[in-house]
């Protein structure tokens, strides 16, 4: 870690945090004006992970540009994928059996399940508290293994295709879920005994990165980022895609606008998602995993736009086309990116001791910010 | 002053209290040495399964006779995003004199790879699949590009 350090005219300290620093999980570089020890200005500084994947897709087949999406938000891959198979789908007028559409949601709420493990265990190391890392990782292990028996990758999965799925499900695969659900339904309360109950760790928490409802609203926050001020913004109810409105779950919202709130959100979540995936898991109906499509796809002149809740808020996938097989320009509306903004809004004020535990809590992705 | 300080004492004991709950699951997972997964991983090679659909490199299927299945049909090269594989084609003359195409190289650069499965997909007739090796690295980028077909391998009959 280098740190260079300048004084400004009026006695403040103006230091960079990153571009390579562990605890902005990626290659964000902050520009931090401090008065003492207290934030009084923060600037991000985006780009050094600019792989211009908007650019990329313009020369790629309706087929080929969902694989980039799984290298936005890599840790809701899956979700990623949804929203560009959603959208072409959509444009195609596509029918999806209904065994991809369940299919399509275990696997959603899997990925979302995943990523807030590691962001439970990656904000806790934030804080100083290494153990939590290793149980989040052993967690999300049995999902990866999951994953790996079906999709054939842990990670950058390209599951999802026009149509449906790529393959059907692995013959294990509801056994070892079932398995799953079980095994971490014991853990997650492992979880709150750990962490969430320790008073050290709530006095890091409460009062500290405040934002309140109004102010989440006009920064654009999503996501539990959002939900944890007590803005109802969850895709999932409020535009349902997929088979989301035939199921039973919650909109988790907080109202104490501060870090404590957006932890507790995404601890509830995982619940939530244990929910979805115990009523579906039984009754995945069988047939077809994948429609039946042309081998060229050729989107109608126009523009499409669909969003999609992905573990960190919304993503929306806008693509315009010219009636040909790639399209004419795309843009991804990624959560991270308008999380990030209120970073300033919510440091202001605080000690740069806890600037760290803010950032932790927002859950930023870095690809997914960049692209 | 006298409430000050109780209330900084029970800070104190709540605070060491909640510490030592979280202490004891990890002195719980300390003495039950059963429950640890981690894998000792060069070590545990010999025993290491990986699932039969896990991506790590293309490769083409032969079998003993040294025939594949791949006819040229460019199908995976068109579904490639990244322009990995590259087809050579040649054109054979066979034993009643007509002229028949077959691949003279299935070209695959390991580098450019990204393991989408798209190319696997798009095979009409299944000459090529994925393997589950993951130990690339090499000291040569060059070693990486590859040929996929074997020395003097043909067409299997029978495949069109």
């Amino acid at each position: 870690m280098f740190e260079q350090v300048s004084t400004s005219e009026n006695g403040e300290l103006v230091i960079n945090v990153g571009p390579q620093h562990p605890a902005t999980h990626g290659v964000l570089h902050l520009l931090i004006t401090l008065n003492g020890e207290t934030v009084t200005k923060l600037e991000p500084n985006l780009g050094y992970i600019h792989r211009s994947i908007e650019k990329m897709c313009e020369s790629l087949s309706y087929r080929q540009f969902i694989y980039t999406t799984s290298r936005m938000d890599y840790l809701s891959s899956h979700i990623n994928n949804h929203a560009c198979a959603l959208t072409v789908e959509s444009a195609l007028q596509i029918e999806i059996p209904e065994r991809a559409e369940y299919i399509r949601v275990i696997m959603s709420e899997l990925t979302r399940m995943a990523s807030h493990q590691l962001w439970w265990g990656a904000m806790a190391m934030d804080l100083g508290a290494l153990s939590p890392f290793f149980y989040a990782f052993r967690e999300r292990e049995s999902i990866n293994d999951i994953m790996e028996e079906t999709c054939g990758a842990r990670l950058t999965m390209n599951y999802f295709v026009p149509g449906g799925v790529m393959y059907d499900l692995h013959p294990n695969f509801v056994a070892k879920v079932k398995e799953f659900i079980v095994f971490f339904k014991s853990k997650i309360d492992e979880y709150d005994e750990l962490l969430t109950g320790n008073i050290i760790f709530q006095n890091r928490m409460k009062n500290i990165g405040i934002i309140s409802k109004e102010d989440a609203i006009s920064y654009g926050c999503t996501g539990p980022t959002a939900r944890g001020s007590g803005v109802s913004c969850d895709i999932r109810k409020i535009y349902p895609y997929s088979i989301y409105q035939k199921l039973d779950f919650d909109e988790v919202i907080e109202h104490g606008c501060d870090s404590f709130s957006r932890y507790q959100v995404r601890m509830k979540e995982m619940r939530q998602s244990l929910k979805i995936i115990e009523q579906l898991i039984d009754n995945i109906p069988k047939g077809e995993f994948q429609a039946k499509t042309k081998a060229v796809l050729k989107l109608p002149k126009g523009e499409f736009y669909t969003r999609v809740e992905t573990a960190r808020g919304e993503l929306g996938v806008y693509i315009v086309s010219e009636g040909g097989t790639s399209p004419y320009r795309i843009k991804f509306r990624s959560p991270g990116f308008s999380n990030l903004s209120a970073l300033e809004h919510m440091v202001k004020g605080h000690k740069i001791g806890d600037l760290v535990a803010i950032m932790g809590t927002l859950d930023l992705v870095i690809p997914d910010i960049d692209r | 002053m006298i409430t000050f300080l109780k209330q900084y004492f029970k800070d104190i004991y709540q605070a060491i209290s909640s510490l030592l709950k979280g202490m004891k699951l990890t002195g719980y997972y300390f003495t039950h040495h059963k429950e640890i997964i981690t894998q000792q991983y060069p070590d545990n090679k010999s025993t290491l399964v990986l699932p039969e659909r896990f991506r790590g490199e293309v490769v083409m299927l032969h079998d003993e006779n040294n025939e594949h299945a791949c006819t040229g049909c460019s199908a995976c090269e068109l579904a490639c995003p990244n322009g990995t594989i590259k087809i050579i084609n040649k054109f054979e003359v066979n034993a009643e004199g007509k002229k028949k195409k077959a691949i003279d190289a299935f070209v695959y650069h390991l580098e450019l790879c990204t393991m989408c499965n798209l190319c696997i997909v798009a095979c009409p007739t299944d000459a090529i699949k994925m393997a589950q090796t993951f130990e690339h690295s090499v000291f040569d980028r060059s070693l990486l590009t590859k040929q996929l077909n074997k020395p003097n391998s043909k067409l299997r009959e029978g495949v069109e």
